[in-house]
């Protein structure tokens, strides 16, 4: 039999506001444990939270960015359970009044577009961090994360697969990046996903049992963790087994899931309204102000890189793909006209270098216009294209500008025909059998003395020079 | 002190002891002394205090002097020796809301209000006792000790803010800050034969008050007259970007409503308030009060107000879910208590809190968990809510008829040590005429107005529509002007 999966997302990301949600503690990752905080987030008897405008603001921007109504009356509830990591023994969050609902993104996988709706968008605040073991006894308790302001987008069961998940994830992550609300970085925790997963008969309509699978904290994570688990439910089904409601653990590293708590075991949360914080009026005016300042978002200026630029629709999704990606296409732009070229070198020695190297696009150590000089270079001749790839890497080693490596390094193109005749004089000297073969009628051999030559001149010689200056030698 | 009777320092009032330090006829170091002087006396038979500072109290005052001679602190409260009750955060100071839980806790800052009163130049003696968490009528739930009523020491002070009552009763402070909930500085204040003002929810920040029910709780002074507790207002009063409840009005001078004169003021006295469980002698007592409004030209009138059957429930339920909620973390891991043997994270939570929490606290905290549980939740919280806007609405329906609401404080005058602690519905009632300004978060006051057949203090409560403190204090003022009840003064008998 075939199945379907049926899959919804719950993302968290973290705002990227200055300050916490409910303090003015910093928001900077990082800081010697509990530095960075005080006592409201540190859950300090008498301490009273004060709603950040700035997090209601960036919510307000994710709802608009991903097309969700947004609440003129919310409000902000407690859910209350214990846990060390959480000082109040509440979370701060939204219960039954969302700041956004009913929205939409739209993904592309092999070519067909889907709309994955998105029932809401809520904010809430993160809890502290706990590091076991690390000193033998006991845990210790870190709250410089307490209090990060979140966001909570959730997915309807709109997804059916990997590759639609991870479509929704790179849309989701570009456009929080685009609006500025969220770096989503997801090696820093500022972006977090939990599947919701079930399978069903193909056709069928009721939907089967879901489990919730958590701590996901990589985009390969998260497919990894759907392809287990729907095989999972495939295989529990097809050998008369029983799917339970239940909440798993994803385990990266031995790619596995493991149960962590059942439904029934499931903590009441005792949600009511947090009665220190007064309910939240945005008013139409307010939403209009913050859409005035929408961006243009990945979607839009994917079509405009395709109507601009003529690039094909998969370059320019590329390009689109982050925003850092994006500023550095357009930055270059502003030096040279070869669009072809920038996009070729981004998509190509750019991805491959940053993927070897392990480094995310943040962390190119030179400006954008050092690609369009270095781009510039080859096109006035003054560096070949094999010369550029190393001249690249050494950008990636150093930071330093094209034109002072090729300098210090001396990967000049020799244009010098009297140098390069030299060079070509000593070849045919030191090559008189290919010589006598190409004077037999044998072509081929011209490749192997400019190959000669080249090797001679380190790369340097220019290869036309170079092959005008060797043909009339050996015709003359 | 010139001529005339002799009269003890600590017996004056704010007003009085303001003028006296101005004209430096006393000065701050010398008037502190004195109160700490009144303390030693006072206090084995009272036990008014969790906590005194005595070296801290008389370091300030000496500071404070020298910054009125330098004449940099022109306050009203600057110089007068005060202390607040054990749920206000004091920075290096314990607060320990009269629990187990926090018997060690040491702020790092002070509550908004403790700021303001250093800033105008207050001297702090110490904290006051009161109930567990300010849940009880009585102070007996303190895990400390019990607070006696100074005017007779088998009584209990009435609560939760006991201690802050009992102090100002026996010149064992000029002034102190209560806080009120349900009437734990109202009842206490009527109990004990003092002013207690509970302002509109919202005119002072609860920045540094330790939570018991966030939507209720609200700090006010108690005080020996209405003048003095005007005075402490307009220190305390204030927006505070601090607490998000906070009302962002413009604030009056709170002296300025001190005026003798009520002609033609409507004064509403519900009859629920006359009936039940209202005893005799202060029903008598209010009367009184009635009579006297009328000569003085205000109108009165007993009207019914039906809705006085809900306010109980409609308090406990949502009183008890906040307080669930908000007492949730102390759960041994940051500070306070925590129990010394457990095998794993549940056992730490259980003991801790099982340990740490006196009965009454877990009583509420059992039924706020409950009211707020998946099943429960629509039957009792979310009724509570809609019971609690009926309420709401009724109450001001009063206002578009009444200036003011008028009735006793308390059923009853102060009760023995231990006839209702044991019964938790009885105690609960007591606190049911003060209930409705908090449900609201309506400004209300007590004041003194006569004695039972036992000689024990009499209160008689005004409430006020929202930010109507003007009215209110007016009321009071004429009441006290037209009185002598506010300037008894219990004997305490030493110990022998």
């Amino acid at each position: 039999m075939n199945y379907e999966v049926v899959i919804g997302l719950e993302v968290h990301a973290e705002l990227s506001t200055n300050s916490k949600i409910f303090c003015s503690c910093t928001t900077e990752f990082g800081g010697d444990p509990n530095t960075h905080t005080c006592p409201g987030c540190s859950g300090m008897p008498g301490s009273l939270p004060v709603l950040n405008r700035r997090v209601v603001e960036y919510a307000i921007k994710a709802g608009l960015a991903t097309n969700c109504i947004i609440s003129n009356y919310t409000k902000m509830d407690r859910k209350n359970y214990f846990y060390p990591d959480l000082p109040g023994a509440y979370q701060i969050s939204q219960y039954d009044i969302p700041i956004c609902k009913n929205g939409y993104i739209e993904i592309e996988v092999e070519g067909k577009k889907k709309r994955i709706r998105v029932t809401r968008i809520h904010m809430e605040e993160d809890a502290g961090k706990l590091m076991h073991d690390e000193f033998g006894a006991g845990s210790l308790i870190d709250y410089n994360r307490a209090g990060m302001p979140l966001v909570e987008i959730v997915t309807e069961p709109d997804i059916r697969s990997a590759e639609e998940a991870k479509a929704f994830l790179d849309n989701l992550k570009s456009i929080l990046q685009f609006i500025d609300v969220s770096d989503c970085k997801m090696e820093e925790g500022s972006l977090r996903c939990d599947v919701n997963i079930s399978v069903r008969p193909e056709g069928e309509e009721k939907l089967g049992v879901r489990t919730e699978m958590k701590n996901l904290n990589s985009f390969k994570a998260v497919i990894s963790a759907i392809e287990y688990e729907s095989k999972r439910h495939i295989d529990e089904i097809e050998s008369g087994g029983v799917i339970y409601r239940e909440t798993r653990r994803w385990d990266d590293d031995k790619g596995f899931s493991y149960s962590m708590r059942s439904k029934e075991q499931a903590e009441d949360y005792r949600y009511f309204p947090d009665p220190d914080l007064p309910p939240i009026i945005i008013d139409q005016e307010w939403i209009e102000k913050i859409r005035s300042t929408l961006p243009e978002l990945p979607e839009a200026r994917k079509q405009r890189y395709m109507k601009e630029y003529d690039l094909p629709a998969y370059d320019a999704g590329i390009l689109t793909s982050s925003k850092v990606i994006s500023n550095f296409f357009e930055k270059a732009l502003r030096k040279t006209d070869n669009v072809k070229a920038v996009s070729n070198w981004i998509m190509g020695d750019l991805m491959r270098i940053l993927k070897d190297r392990k480094l995310e696009v943040e962390n190119i150590p030179f400006p954008a216009e050092y690609l369009a000089d270095m781009i510039s270079l080859i096109d006035k001749g003054t560096i070949s294209g094999t010369m550029a790839k190393k001249v690249f890497e050494k950008m990636f080693d150093s930071g330093k500008a094209p034109e002072v490596i090729v300098k210090e390094e001396g990967l000049e193109v020799v244009t010098d025909e009297a140098a390069i005749a030299k060079i070509v004089d000593k070849v045919l000297d030191n090559n008189p059998g290919s010589v006598a073969d190409y004077k037999a009628g044998k072509k081929k051999a011209l490749g192997f003395l400019v190959g000669q030559v080249m090797k001679e001149s380190k790369g340097k010689a220019e290869p036309q020079l170079v092959n005008r200056l060797l043909s009339e030698k050996l015709n003359e | 002190m010139n001529g005339g009777k002799f009269v003890k320092l600590y017996e004056l009032t704010v007003s009085q002891l303001s003028s006296l330090l101005k004209k430096k006829e006393i000065n701050a170091v010398e008037l502190t002394r004195t109160v700490l002087d009144r303390i030693v006396e006072a206090e084995p038979v009272l036990d008014c205090y969790i906590n005194i500072i005595e070296e801290q109290a008389v370091e300030r005052a000496e500071k404070v002097q020298k910054m009125m001679d330098a004449g940099e602190l022109y306050s009203p409260l600057a110089g007068i020796p005060m202390a607040v009750k054990d749920n206000i955060c004091t920075e290096g100071i314990p607060t320990t809301c009269a629990s187990k839980m926090l018997q060690d806790f040491v702020p790092p800052y002070n509550a908004a209000v403790m700021q303001k009163l250093y800033n105008n130049g207050a001297i702090l003696l110490g904290k006051l006792n009161m109930d567990e968490f300010a849940m009880g009528s009585s102070t007996e739930n303190s895990y400390f000790k019990k607070t006696k009523n100074p005017w007779n020491h088998d009584r209990v002070p009435g609560g939760s803010s006991g201690g802050c009552a009992a102090a100002v009763a026996a010149g064992e402070a000029i002034y102190s800050l209560g806080t009120d909930t349900g009437g734990s500085l109202r009842q206490p204040s009527a109990l004990c034969g003092v002013t207690g003002f509970k302002p509109t929810y919202g005119s002072v920040s609860r920045f540094g008050l330790i939570g018991y029910a966030s939507s209720f709780d609200q700090i006010g002074p108690v005080a020996k007259d209405v003048t003095d507790s005007a005075l402490v207002l307009n220190a305390i009063a204030g927006h505070d970007s601090q607490d998000s409840t906070s009302a962002g009005i413009k604030y009056p001078d709170y002296t300025e409503s001190l005026v003798n004169n009520v002609k033609n003021m409507k004064i509403g006295i519900p009859s629920e308030y006359m009936r039940n469980n209202t005893s005799e002698d202060v029903r008598k007592a209010v009367s009184e009060a009635i009579e006297l409004f009328e000569k003085l030209g205000a109108k009165c009138e007993e009207f019914s107000l039906p809705i006085m059957e809900y306010v109980l429930p409609t308090y406990c339920i949502i009183t008890f879910a906040e307080a669930s909620s908000n007492l949730g973390r102390y759960d041994g891991v940051k500070y306070g208590h925590r129990a010394k043997d457990y095998k794993d994270l549940g056992e730490l939570y259980k003991r801790t809190r099982d340990e740490g929490f006196g009965s009454e606290v877990k009583r509420r905290i059992i039924l706020g968990t409950y009211v707020l549980s998946a099943g429960q939740y629509d039957k009792y919280y979310k009724k509570a809510l809609q019971a609690r806007r009926v309420i709401c609405h009724e109450l001001n329906r009063a206002f578009d008829k009444y200036d003011l609401i008028m009735g006793p404080t308390s059923p009853s005058t102060a009760f023995r040590f231990g006839t209702k602690v044991e019964d938790p519905a009885e105690m609960y009632k007591n606190d049911v005429l003060t209930m409705p300004a908090n449900i609201a978060g309506l400004p209300a006051i007590s004041v003194p107005c006569g004695f039972d057949g036992d000689s024990m203090p009499i209160g008689l409560q005004f409430i006020g529509k929202q930010f109507g403190e003007s009215t209110l204090l007016r009321a009071a003022y004429t009441f006290e002007q037209n009185t002598d009840f506010h300037k008894n003064k219990p004997v305490i008998k030493p110990v022998i």
